[in-house]
């Protein structure tokens, strides 16, 4: 692979596990060696005998590793004794850097004595003193409950701007990688498949792996069998795409489809419609269509209906390679 | 009669009565450790308020007199403090070389399996099988220590190992760490495999060199563990017998007794069972002080202890 990160950039290495995206970055921490390549921090080509403390990174791990022995002041304060900064001067930026994540309240608590949310603020604040060049995090908001997350991110992304310091970040959550990423690196069996903004990999993906892994629900693949196309072309649309006919207006261009309906979910802001397209190479295949809220339309279930989708959003791939066709 | 709904029977069975099957089977351990621990235990501490002598049934009493005999006596106080220089000394010397050797250990390197087989010896072999090794090794003649050293350029002099009061007492700290290190070693090796790894890359990252790692992180860390390693070393010194007695026999001149063969020297081959008695029934209070500070020192620093 070849992947470079600009300076001051947020670029989220995305992946379900077994990826390669933590190995990446335990590459790019000099916890693991790669076995051939090289890597670069600024000037400085670092893959082979440059140890982890010579290559001005902080990493936030998953767990967050806090020293449990260790007061939060001492945890913050750990990387700066290693580097033999005066004890004054330690004072001044666990201070600064508590300041910064609102923590300063708990500077002589023990980690085990705070909260999953407080104990990943501490792992930022010790990753936040060193200065680093680059910030590595390996997805420090796994561990926290799904109302936390949100905050957390936004936290994250905030700080972030603030700082302006490279940030590479691993996760395996979509939602995170969308949310915080100036660049998205789509990662797939230690391959790079797409690397862009979220929304060049949301709107435009390379392959039917991006298409599928990005978006929730997925993105609709069928062979239509339409006889405009070259034979043997996969046509993708995205589920909010995929909507009854007449909420279309008429300037629109549209690919229409006969969609016999399965089953409706009712998901509140949300109604995922589930069934299959009449006349398509794949009659079988479960399509997905995402009607907003505002749809109000009565969609009932076993029967056929009329949708359709705007050839705008419509992205063909080839079915052998999986590669992007254009169209 | 109702109809028996399963074919199990409808009382509960033996099997079933936790309370008295766990008595059942603790049974036999327990008349085990009250029989041929807890009755000597209790009788040497009854002989030591007694003047009783081997060879006689009479049994009388004689309140504290052994214990201010011994107090007055300076081979009970030298053996005493023989004890406590051995017991710390080896100690001291066990936990280096436990906590280097878990280091080594934890990596992987050709021939680990065999190298942990080779460690482990010490520890497996009987004591008193090693002590003669020892006393070959300490030999006034034929030392290999000595040899060893004088070929190298090392020594001009000799070392009279187990002749010199003092150089005896190291040769029986050496044989103490020696026996207890390897048990020490496994302990430490748990503790270390029990330390987060995220924990070690996290200090590795926050740019912590080997030493600081060593000191600031995972010792701490070790902490409860050592102690557990340490009490058990301290234990198993304190009450040996078999290296002090097959390698200086407590001399030259009583020099190096520690109390376990001084009890054994006074009660047994010079038949004053109450003083005996009273000599190896007196470290007992302090074994039990350390115990105690070394178990509550592993809890208040074990991770998620209170503070």
């Amino acid at each position: 692979m070849d992947l470079s990160i600009r300076d001051g950039e947020f670029l989220v290495l995305l992946g379900s596990s077994g990826s390669g995206k933590t190995t990446l970055l335990r590459m790019i921490a000099g916890l693991e060696r790669p076995t051939s390549g090289e890597i670069h921090i600024g000037d400085l080509r670092v893959d082979g005998d440059v140890p982890p403390r010579a290559r001005g990174i902080a990493m936030v791990f998953q767990s967050y590793a806090l020293y449990p022995h260790r007061t939060v002041f001492q945890n913050i304060a750990f990387p700066l004794e290693a580097s033999r900064t005066p004890r004054k001067q330690i004072e001044e930026k666990v201070r600064w850097a508590a300041e910064m994540f609102s923590i300063s309240r708990y500077l002589d608590r023990y980690p085990r004595q705070l909260s999953g949310g407080e104990r990943q603020r501490v792992a930022l604040c010790r990753a936040l003193v060193r200065d680093p060049k680059v910030f590595l995090l390996d997805e420090p908001l796994a561990n926290l409950d799904a109302k936390l997350r949100n905050t957390a991110r936004d936290d994250l992304k905030r700080f972030q701007r603030q700082i302006q310091t490279t940030t590479v970040y691993v996760t395996h959550d979509q939602v995170e990688a969308m949310g915080l990423g100036d660049r998205i690196v789509v990662m797939e069996r230690g391959k790079v498949r797409q690397i862009g903004t979220p929304q060049e990999v949301y709107e435009d993906p390379v392959d039917t792996f991006v298409a599928t892994f990005v978006g929730q629900p997925p993105m609709n693949l069928l062979d239509t069998g339409d006889p405009a196309l070259p034979p043997r072309t996969l046509t993708g649309f995205r589920p909010e795409h995929f909507l009854p006919k007449s909420v279309f207006g008429t300037a629109e261009e549209l690919r229409t489809f006969r969609f016999a309906v399965r089953r409706v979910e009712y998901l509140g802001s949300d109604r995922y419609v589930y069934g299959s397209v009449a006349g398509s190479g794949a009659p079988d295949a479960t399509i997905i269509a995402k009607l907003p809220a505002t749809i109000a339309l009565a969609i009932p279930e076993g029967e056929t209906h009329e949708f359709a989708v705007p050839r705008r959003a419509l992205r063909y791939f080839d079915p052998e390679t999986g590669l992007r066709r254009k169209g | 009669m109702t109809p028996s709904l399963s074919p199990l029977p409808p009382r509960r069975t033996f099997a079933d009565r936790e309370d008295l099957l766990g008595a059942v089977m603790l049974g036999p351990a327990l008349a085990y450790v009250i029989l041929l621990v807890g009755v000597p235990f209790a009788f040497a501490i009854a002989l030591g308020f007694s003047n009783a002598t081997a060879g006689s049934l009479s049994f009388g009493w004689a309140g504290l007199d052994n214990y201010v005999a011994i107090l007055g006596d300076p081979i009970f106080l030298r053996a005493l403090r023989n004890s406590v220089i051995v017991t710390v000394g080896s100690q001291v010397l066990v936990v280096v070389l436990a906590t280097a050797a878990a280091q080594v250990f934890r990596a992987t390197f050709w021939g680990k399996r065999f190298a942990r087989f080779v460690l482990l010896l010490p520890w497996a072999v009987p004591v008193s099988l090693a002590a003669i090794a020892w006393t070959w090794i300490f030999d006034s003649t034929f030392s290999v220590i000595n040899w060893t050293l004088k070929a190298a350029g090392l020594l001009h002099g000799w070392l009279y190992w187990l002749g010199d009061p003092a150089l005896a007492l190291l040769a029986i700290i050496i044989v103490q760490a020696w026996r207890i290190f390897p048990f020490a070693t496994v302990i430490v090796l748990a503790g270390l495999s029990s330390i987060p790894q995220e924990i070690v890359e996290a200090a590795i990252v926050d740019g912590a060199g080997f030493w600081r790692r060593l000191f600031r992180v995972e010792l701490p860390l070790l902490l409860p563990v050592v102690a557990v390693a340490v009490l058990f070393g301290v234990v198993y010194t304190a009450t040996d017998l078999g290296v002090v007695y097959i390698l200086t026999g407590g001399g030259p001149a009583n020099t190096t007794h520690v109390l376990p063969t001084l009890a054994f020297q006074r009660g047994i081959l010079g038949a004053d069972l109450g003083q005996g008695a009273a000599i190896a029934v007196f470290l007992l209070p302090f074994l039990i002080v350390v115990a105690i500070g070394m178990l509550r020192l592993a809890h208040r620093t074990e991770v998620g202890g209170a503070r």
